[in-house]
């Protein structure tokens, strides 16, 4: 990935707010964050910090009510996708951005069989004619390592393993050459082996096809093997953005300090006992006036619960945002 | 953790088990084929050990562990728990037997009633297999949840007003109740979130150390069975394919589906990723209705021989401590022969 290049999609200061009975869910906080051409951005952070929101938000593909997009752009060809006419908006998604995500809404159809629904957007967004949509989806289906292409084109859902079915949806993601691929734990319910598969398959796409691509996962494994950099989301926000080797060997948030030291390996030296991170995850029903893991933080003092950090430079390209200097040890100045 | 097994006495001794679902097809129901989930599997626990099964899905991990608590009635086999045997044993007779074993399920949120509160949900086995007065039990309760870290002050309350973790503690300490010595653990940990992992992991440890507690600890996870396990044994197609020692088996591994797995777990760290030699096995797992012939494997093992496309492999143990079912290792008993078997594929 060349340095300095200009990015692919751009997002500043994106806040997702969703009403609820009682009152409200302050899911994503002035997320800032850039995606450059070809390379692969892994996002991390615990369960409910606001990882799919976050991605969901951009594309506009929460359903409002009860989310409600406040504030932000998303620049991605030149313009503002927070802002463009719904039609463009379903031009760009599923087009020059292909998505993965968790939620059964985007997965497979079971009423039909899987080469309609790969020619489905080849129809839509490149105008093919159903001849060479047909052809193009046998060649998906090749590149995605699913054998016997041609006759498993009429097959339905349900005739495919969870992993294949894992590997069509991919197919569909990358139908149109997308510059961008989102994909939201794409590889949680599989196994080692076939996440191996799909991991190795996205590598080459990328390196092949210029692609860049945006993987949410909670693998810290899966982090360390493929992606350039990464986000670490806590509590809506991003508090920590590093290159990847940087990350692991300098981590400089406490949250990512402690989720480093809460996994055990395969191998390497054993722990006797696992490092936990204590308390719970915070309650967002408002806009954060402190830092979101203040109560959780072994170096929290007063400031914290005071101010919300923002995000510190602290190296090239890598920046934290917390008050405190795990460098030198002592509260940054104020 | 201590390495050596507490003691050598086997708590579970489990001998060629198998079972198989029937298939049932076309307007008259015929029976048509099997799923052969466990297909013949044979293992020890030692008392105070933790066994680890781990195994891509479907490889009948769950299946196993259940048939080992006669969940099911099983299609073959012995199982000899705390001295007995109980495979064949109608279901009937088996209450008497209940309370020694119990297990502990994967999804928290679907193995608690929701309309049950967590005083009710703990002492339901209470109710079932003891004479306790209501005051006793309540008292137990009380116990059990501050044996789980569970604060008393909740007892009244519903499933749902709980996170993933804290169910998933309400959900051992209903599988304490009754002073079990055998807990199957089947995917304790997978649907909650990493940082909570480790806490559910940590409580299960700790028990285990207060009460002596014997586990079977399912798992796809890898890196946990690693920290958790005493031995370990790998799963494939309804059959175990090695089993060995927590240290043999992640530093030494023979057979050649267990270092693909192995060599298939991302690890955490960068450098690693740079330098790690990794096999990538291709294709999927075949169906268990329908295995091929010969070795399970053969038709995903990078080590395939013809006589794998033949024969099924025997399982037998060797070296000391560690069984193996692969052609590789056919006739030879040496160990420095076994280590050349094993750097030869
Ligand atoms: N439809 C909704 N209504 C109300 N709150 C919501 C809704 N969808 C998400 N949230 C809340 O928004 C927050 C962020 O959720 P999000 O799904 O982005 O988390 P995540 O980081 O993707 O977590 P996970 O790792 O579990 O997928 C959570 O607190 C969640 O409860
Ligand atoms: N009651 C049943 N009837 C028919 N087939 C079954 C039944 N229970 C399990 N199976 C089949 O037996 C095989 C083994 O299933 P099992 O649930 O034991 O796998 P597992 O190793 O626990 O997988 P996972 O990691 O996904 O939980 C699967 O092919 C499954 O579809
Ligand atoms: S018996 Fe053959 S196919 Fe089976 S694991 Fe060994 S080498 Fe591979
Ligand atoms: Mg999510
Ligand atoms: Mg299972």
């Amino acid at each position: 990935m060349p340095d300095g290049a200009q990015p692919v999609l751009d997002v500043r200061d994106l806040k997702t707010v969703f009403k609820v009975r009682g009152g409200e869910v302050h899911a994503v906080n002035n997320v800032s964050f850039n995606l450059k051409p070809g390379e692969l951005l892994g996002v991390v952070g615990e369960s409910g910090s606001g990882k799919s929101v976050t991605m969901m938000s951009l594309l506009g593909l929460l359903p409002t009510p009860p989310a409600d997009v406040q504030n932000g752009t998303v620049t991605f060809d030149g313009q503002d996708l927070l802002s463009v006419d719904p039609e463009t908006l379903r031009t760009v998604r599923g087009g020059k951005i292909g998505f993965v995500f968790q939620d059964p809404m985007t997965s497979l159809n079971p009423v039909y069989n899987v080469g309609m629904q790969i020619m489905e957007p080849l129809r839509k967004h490149m105008g093919m004619t159903k001849k060479e949509a047909t052809v193009r989806a046998k060649e998906l289906l090749e590149l995605v390592g699913i054998p016997d292409a041609e006759r498993r084109l009429k097959d339905y859902p349900h005739q495919f393993s969870g992993g294949m079915r894992q590997r069509v949806m991919i197919a569909i993601a990358l139908a149109c050459d997308p510059k961008v691929l989102i994909a939201d734990e794409p590889t949680t319910a599989l196994d080692v082996t076939i996440q191996a598969q799909i991991l190795e398959l996205m590598k080459d796409l990328q390196e092949r096809l210029g692609m860049a691509v945006i993987w949410i996962t909670h693998d810290l494994g899966v982090v360390a093997g493929i992606a350039d950099r990464v986000l670490v989301m806590y509590g809506g926000q991003i508090v920590e953005q590093s290159p990847t080797r940087e990350l692991f060997k300098n981590p400089q948030h406490p949250y990512t300090r402690a989720l480093l030291k809460t996994v055990p390996r395969v191998s390497g030296g054993r722990e006797a006992r696992l490092a936990i991170i204590e308390g719970q995850p915070p309650i967002l029903g408002a806009q954060p006036t402190a830092c979101p893991f203040r109560d959780r933080c072994d170096v929290a003092f007063d400031r914290c619960s005071q101010e919300n950090p923002p995000r510190y430079a602290v190296g090239a390209g890598h920046d934290a945002a917390c008050f405190y200097d795990a460098n030198t040890g002592a509260p940054r100045d104020a | 953790m201590l390495d050596a097994p507490k003691s050598d006495r086997k708590l579970v001794a489990v001998e060629n088990l198998k079972m198989h679902f029937p298939i049932h097809t076309g307007l008259f129901r015929r029976h048509t084929g099997d799923v052969k989930a466990v297909d013949g599997v044979s293992f020890d626990i030692y008392e105070g050990e933790t066994l680890g099964l781990v195994g891509e899905s479907g490889c009948g991990k769950s299946t196993c562990g259940r048939a080992v608590l006669r969940l099911y009635d099983i299609t073959d086999g012995s199982i000899n728990i705390d001295g007995d045997e109980i495979g064949s044993t109608p279901q009937g007779q088996l209450r008497g037997k209940r309370p020694t074993m119990q297990m502990v399920f994967q999804d928290p949120q679907a193995s608690l009633n929701p309309r049950m509160t967590v005083q009710a949900i703990i002492q339901e086995p209470l109710d079932e297999h003891t004479n306790l007065s209501k005051e006793e039990k309540r008292a137990k309760v009380l116990d059990l949840m501050d044996q789980v870290g569970l604060n008393r002050k909740f007892a009244g309350r519903y499933p749902h007003a709980f996170s993933g973790g804290q169910r998933q503690r309400i959900g051992i300490a209903r599988a304490l109740a009754l002073n079990p010595k055998f807990i199957v653990c089947d995917e304790p940990i997978a649907a909650l979130d990493v940082s909570i992992q480790a806490q559910v992991v940590n409580l299960l440890e700790d028990l285990q150390q207060e009460f002596g507690l014997t586990y079977l600890f399912i798992s796809h996870d890898l890196s946990m069975v690693r920290h958790i396990a005493t031995r370990v044994a790998v799963m494939y197609l309804g059959k175990i394919v090695e089993l060995a020692t927590r240290e043999a088996l992640y530093d030494a591994p023979l057979h050649p589906y267990t270092k693909a797995l192995l060599s298939a777990v991302p690890e955490p760290d960068p450098d690693l990723h740079d330098t790690m030699d990794r096999t990538i096995l291709t294709g999927d797992v075949p169906s268990p209705a329908n295995p091929p012939k010969g070795c399970n494997f053969c038709t995903r093992c990078p080590a395939v021989m013809d006589i794998c496309k033949q024969e099924d492999p025997e399982y037998r143990e060797v070296l000391p401590g560690q069984f193996v079912a692969c052609h590789h290792y056919n006739g030879i008993t040496d160990a420095a022969e076994i280590i050349a078997a094993s750097e030869a594929q």
